[in-house]
């Protein structure tokens, strides 16, 4: 299997502080791997590195065998990495509609000139983009509420509609930070279920955070242990949770 | 036909009539001078509250530097016409490209701030703008630039700003305008979208300054004399309060805004001393009564009546 995204010894200090040591890891292409640890490990931080938010003090990441250190996000974006934000980052004030047809931005085949003037391809990418804007919050079950103004869904549906609008940008490989955040647990079950449904369809792969156990032990094939900014397991979901370090780590003391 | 095309030929059609009747009144004298002026000012007041809301309504870049690319426009275009001889319009296009070419030049700088730090930017590099005119012996320094040439009539004005409106409402219809929209809503996320902020930033800012010179040079030429004094940041506010009263982020609004201020400050020639109070209550009241703007986001074309020319899309 190649390896669709691999770090390669990355630090990452803000000052003094080490938020992430000697990352190394890799992403099999299709695969779903899972990042885990306590409050504070470093996760967050390793996805802004990954997205360019940050850039490594040190090291190297690769995306589809091309370095991506020094892009700035919306470049990594349009290679083909997209995410979502653990604190939901939506166009609050714009229609449900609009919130996906913004991360179209960078599939529109139309210059400035036939936008102003309204020449050649602007109806007909215009038309498309509504068209498949409207089948993504289909798969969500939005498209119901797509004039909505976005602030005033459901929690559980603008985490949904955040999903939608990373798909929208047309990624290879999707960072879910935290998705099943304030979720309820029918909510967390009907998400997983639309994780690996989505994952089929778009030929994905997915790297996610998640604090909810059962999400992670239940989809992900793979799962990277972080602490204190070192990672200090990596294995399937029955290594992991026999793995002594880990349970140290999660439950303190001497295990 | 496409119904987007079809909402767009009827307000052709409407805007055609109403310079037909406006003309009318202009031709047929029912208009004294005094009111033709003050339409003229109109226009030229909706293209600078439009373009300024590209800026700070669309693009969530708030600038107060909208006079002093005004005052670029206009002193371009009336030294091409007065000394140059050339042709009103080339000289507009000119006076528009230049202060355009500046705002580009600020904004590659300044649009790294936010917020108040960049209202404080441009307010500052506008009066950089008035002052360094106000230095040039060329053009009249501080005493003015005379013997203008007087070109702007009615039919110039209308026509122009029903380009300028043209252009801004397709622009912010198109994934440009989105890229812009979705800046002011949320930084970051566009960012993460594939959105180039920097670039979209720029864009807005340079196609506003932009038209903010063509203004300026209509301006120049209703009159056979201007000076550094007409550009001074009191006239950015005035733009801005066109701007903020009608909608940040509603062209229709900004429309609204322009027409209230210019004809509150027409009615009030006689007690010049009142309009400023006046433009306060106004704005007090606003923030009262409907914060987001007479029209918020919505615009003209957003009513039902419009609904019915469009076909299936629901609204």
């Amino acid at each position: 299997m190649t390896q669709l995204l691999k770090a390669e010894g990355v630090s990452k200090s803000f000052g003094g502080l080490k938020a992430v040591s000697d990352f190394d890891f890799y992403i099999d292409n299709g695969s779903l791997v899972g990042l885990i640890g306590p409050n504070g490990a470093g996760k967050t931080t390793a996805f802004n590195l990954i997205t360019g938010v940050y850039q490594p003090t040190k090291g190297n990441i690769e995306f589809d065998s091309n370095s991506i250190v020094g892009l700035k996000p919306y470049q990594i974006t349009q290679r083909g990495i997209a995410r979502t934000f653990q604190n939901i980052r939506l166009f609050s004030e714009l229609s449900v509609l609009d919130n996906v047809k913004i991360a179209y931005h960078s599939h529109v085949k139309y210059g400035l000139v036939e936008a102003v003037l309204r020449l050649g391809r602007y109806f007909g990418e215009e038309k498309r983009v509504e068209e498949r804007s409207m089948e993504l919050l289909r798969i969500f079950k939005l498209d119901d509420k797509a004039q909505e103004i976005a602030k005033n869904l459901p929690y559980g549906a603008q985490r949904r509609l955040e999903i939608a609008r990373a798909l929208a940008a047309q990624p290879k490989l999707l960072l879910l930070d935290e998705p099943a955040a304030g979720m309820n647990p029918q909510e967390t079950q009907e998400l997983m279920e639309m994780i690996r449904w989505i994952r089929k369809e778009f030929g994905l792969t997915i790297l996610l955070i998640e604090h909810d156990m059962s999400l992670v032990m239940g989809i992900c094939e793979r799962i990277y242990v972080l602490e204190y900014g070192i990672i200090i397991a990596n294995g399937t979901p029955g290594e992991i949770k026999k793995n002594p370090e880990v349970i140290r780590a999660y439950l303190g003391g001497e295990a | 036909m496409n119904s987007l095309r079809k909402t767009d030929l009827i307000m052709l059609v409407f805007g055609v009539a109403l310079f037909i009747v406006l003309q009318g009144l202009i031709t047929g004298r029912i208009l004294n001078s005094f009111w033709q002026l003050n339409l003229i000012i109109l226009c030229i007041n909706i293209i600078l509250s439009v373009s300024l809301n590209l800026i700070n309504g669309y693009t969530g870049q708030f600038s107060l530097g909208h006079a002093g690319f005004m005052a670029i426009g206009a002193y371009v275009s009336v030294v091409l016409t007065t000394n140059f001889h050339w042709p009103f319009l080339i000289a507009l296009l000119a006076g528009g490209a230049g202060a355009g070419f500046l705002g580009f030049l600020i904004g590659l700088p300044t649009l790294r701030l936010y917020g108040d730090y960049l209202a404080i930017a441009t307010l500052g590099l506008g009066e950089i703008i008035r002052i360094t005119i106000m230095n040039i012996e060329y053009v009249g320094g501080a005493a003015g630039f005379m013997n203008i040439p007087h070109n702007t009539t009615f039919t110039w004005a209308f026509f122009l700003m029903l380009a300028t409106l043209f252009i801004i409402k397709n622009f912010v219809n198109s994934t440009h305008g989105r890229a812009c929209i979705a800046i002011r809503e949320n930084e970051i996320a566009a960012e993460a979208m594939g959105i180039n902020t920097t670039k979209y930033k720029v864009m807005a800012f340079t196609i506003g300054a932009g038209f903010a010179g063509v203004a300026g040079g209509l301006f120049a030429h209703c009159f056979y004399i201007i000076n550094p004094t007409s550009f001074t940041f009191m006239q950015s506010f005035n733009y801005l309060i066109m701007v903020v009263l009608g909608g940040l982020g509603s062209i229709t609004g900004s429309i609204a805004g322009a027409f209230a201020v210019t004809f509150v400050s027409a009615g009030l020639a006689s007690w010049p001393e009142f309009r400023m109070i006046i433009y306060a209550l106004m704005l007090i009241l606003l923030m009262f009564y409907r914060p987001q703007g007479l029209f918020g986001y919505i615009e003209i074309t957003d009513f039902k009546i419009f609904s019915r020319f469009r076909g299936g899309r629901k609204s």
